[in-house]
């Protein structure tokens, strides 16, 4: 018994001493931003591998669930007889909660596992300690990069997403199922606004970028450097990614959609 | 040693997971020669490295290296002093995302700001020092072990540093590019008046080329000198090391337990 | 040169992403590119508000006219106090005129429907409606004419 208490606040400890370490990761990272002209270059390669690399993913999945969105909306909203409400409701579920969450969780897949992978490896094979003795931090030049890019590219696949999705279920809904598309629209725009619901799936989806891209680098640079390190490394990246997605998307919709 | 140390390391104590690595250990390192650590594997001689290249911190003592006292430097000096240090890693830790002129101009154009064809001679005379010209464009992954080692050396002397630590850089390697590396590290010594600081325990060539020797045993320095006085060293277990004796002061066996007990045979072994 | 291919690539890929949020802007919120038009507020009190929530529509003749700003209690009357946002476009509405909550469709949202009067003065900034007509309560209307058979 008192074994399994020494174990459990052992596990706490070394949970909070691991919080605390990525907070001064954090710190660290973002103190100093790198110097403009030799920043840039490296923040738009990482914005590539991160945003751009992620792109097909993005708008397939987003396509495939706006499709699917469209046609279930339209099995229950006819049973109702108001099948033209099928835009709002494709619009508001996807702006203000697919959108940004879908797109956090296939980030964390494609683009936070292989940032994990790839720090680690760096840190196993010696290449963030080699940059460290040549006098370069590799926090400001590794790290740094891949955390912006992750903060700027969430928002754009977000809203991506969420534009393919709408159009993913026009098509269904308005080309398929033949609701008028005069109705989808006007619906939708007389439902959705563009501060409450847009803006705000914007930067709930900034939060996720920023979480992801955060626990992805840390989780890397704070691997064992041993192929199991990396390995373990990596499924915590997702593991912890997707939890935090949806445990700061109930948070955030409770602040923000909470009120009525 | 003589006054000219450029690195002195006093009563250094240093623990990693509860074990203690080193136990005040107290040593000069002269400039402008070779100067071979060694000892038994796992002894911490990269940990030494490391401290000394300010990557960790030791739980007491000093670690001077060129007069600044390495634990107590803020970040940003710290990293101006390893400006001037060049550190060749086991593994060469070359950055396997840019080819090998890249990756020999990295410090370059980091550190400095020098126009892009000023950039290209100092690279191609590093490399060429190396014997590796030929190589500029083939990435990192296309290179033999002991390729990956010389362009890691051309990239560590980019910055022409005043000192150059090796980390095991003969460990793995075949007899010719062992040969290879004997010889550049020499030269680069004489020819540049490099404080090298060589890390090993491949004693025939580390004693062939270093000017001043010194073992580590135990967290501690167990005998240091010149090669010719570690070979008439008292010290048995100098001796055992250097000539790489199974069995002596340090023992063949792990310590362990009662043997009988292990192998099941109650009364011990009979 | 590599490099620059890729950084046209992620130019573009910003691009697509401000494209995006333009076209969620125009084509799903419905917001207008033209700044945000000047509005006065004007007040009602209601028995009651029913469904109407904050944001919804206000409309004359069918004609989105303004929005509901806020909703709240007054605790002398213990009333429905409701806060209107009205185009300052629209700025000629009748001082008896009524408003009045009704549903869109059977089920629909409920939004406040100025109903225009016939006086010559016209409602200006701060004005209170004088005649108010709460929310059809459709529960209340069944068993109010169950009832009365």
């Amino acid at each position: 018994m008192t074994d399994r208490l020494a174990a459990l606040g052992r596990f706490g400890l070394s949970a909070i001493a691991s919080l605390g370490r990525s907070g001064r990761f954090l710190a660290g990272t973002l103190i100093g931003v790198p110097k403009p002209l030799t920043g840039l270059p490296l923040l738009a390669r990482q914005i590539y591998s991160v945003g751009v690399l992620s792109l097909a993913i993005v708008v397939v999945s987003g396509l495939f669930i706006g499709m699917v969105l469209g046609l279930q909306g339209y099995t229950i909203l006819s049973d109702f007889g108001s099948e033209a409400a099928i835009g709002q409701m494709i619009a508001l579920t996807l702006v203000r909660e697919l959108g940004p969450v879908v797109t956090a969780l296939l980030f964390a897949g494609r683009a936070g596992s292989a940032l994990t992978a790839e720090i680690g490896l760096m840190k196993t094979t010696e290449q963030l300690s080699s940059m460290e003795m040549m006098g370069v931090d590799p926090l400001r030049r590794v790290i740094a990069p891949r955390l912006w890019a992750g903060f700027i590219a969430m928002p754009i696949l977000a809203v991506i997403f969420s534009v393919v999705g709408i159009w993913g279920g026009m098509l269904v809904g308005v080309e398929w199922l033949g609701v008028f598309d005069g109705a989808f629209w006007g619906n939708m725009q007389s439902s959705v606004d563009f501060v409450d619901d847009v803006i705000n799936g914007v930067i709930k989806s900034v939060v996720f970028g920023f979480v992801c891209s955060w626990i992805a680098v840390y989780q890397g640079y704070d691997c064992v450097p041993t192929s199991a390190g990396i390995s373990s490394a990596t499924t915590k990246t997702v593991v912890y990614s997707s939890l935090a997605v949806l445990g700061l998307d109930f948070v955030l919709t409770a602040v923000m959609f909470g009120n009525f | 040693m003589d006054s000219s140390a450029f690195i002195t390391l006093k009563d250094v104590v240093f623990s990693r997971a509860g074990r203690r690595i080193f136990d005040g250990v107290s040593l000069d390192i002269p400039k402008g020669r070779i100067t071979a650590i060694m000892g038994p594997s796992g002894t911490g001689k990269t940990t030494l490295l490391r401290l000394i290249g300010g990557q960790l911190r030791p739980d007491s003592g000093r670690v001077v290296v060129a007069g600044q006292n390495v634990p107590a430097l803020k970040r940003r000096d710290l990293y101006h002093l390893r400006e001037r240090m060049g550190m060749l890693f086991q593994s060469g830790a070359l950055f396997t995302d840019l080819s090998v002129f890249e990756n020999v101009a990295f410090p370059l154009r980091v550190h400095t700001s020098l126009p892009e064809d000023m950039i290209r001679d100092v690279v191609l005379m590093k490399l060429e020092a190396v014997g590796l010209r030929g190589a500029r464009d083939l990435m990192p992954a296309e290179l033999s072990g002991g390729m990956t080692r010389r362009v890691a050396l051309a990239r560590s002397i980019a910055l022409d540093p005043e000192l150059i630590m090796y980390d095991e850089p003969f460990a793995g390697q075949d007899p010719i590019a062992m040969g290879v590396l004997v010889k550049l590290i020499r030269d680069l010594n004489s020819s540049m008046g490099l404080t090298s600081v060589l890390v090993s325990h491949d004693v025939p060539e580390s004693l062939s080329i270093c000017h001043y020797a010194c073992i580590i045993a135990d967290g501690k320095v167990i005998g240091q000198g010149t090669p010719d006085e570690l070979q008439s060293h008292p010290s048995e277990r100098v001796q055992q090391f250097l000539n790489g004796k199974p069995d002596g002061p340090v023992p063949f066996h792990y310590p362990a337990g009662d043997a009988g007990s292990d192998f099941g045979l109650a009364g011990g072994l009979v | 040169m590599a490099n620059r291919t890729m950084e046209i690539i992620v130019g573009l890929f910003m691009i697509a992403g401000l494209a995006a949020l333009l076209f969620l802007a125009l084509q799903v919120s419905g917001l207008s590119p033209k700044p945000d038009s000047a509005s006065y507020t004007l007040y009602a009190k209601f028995n009651d508000t029913g469904g109407l929530s904050p944001r919804g529509r206000v409309s004359m003749a069918g004609v989105t006219i303004g929005t509901v700003e806020s909703i709240s209690l007054d605790t002398d009357t213990f009333q429905a106090r409701v806060v209107m946002s009205i185009d300052a476009d629209i700025n000629n509405i009748p001082a008896d005129s009524a408003a009045v909550i009704r549903t869109s469709g059977l089920l629909g949202d409920q939004y406040i429907d100025v109903s225009v009067g016939g006086d010559m003065d016209s409602l200006k900034d701060g004005d209170t409606f004088y005649s108010t007509q709460s929310a059809m309560n459709l529960e209340r209307l069944i068993s109010n004419f169950a009832s009365g058979l």
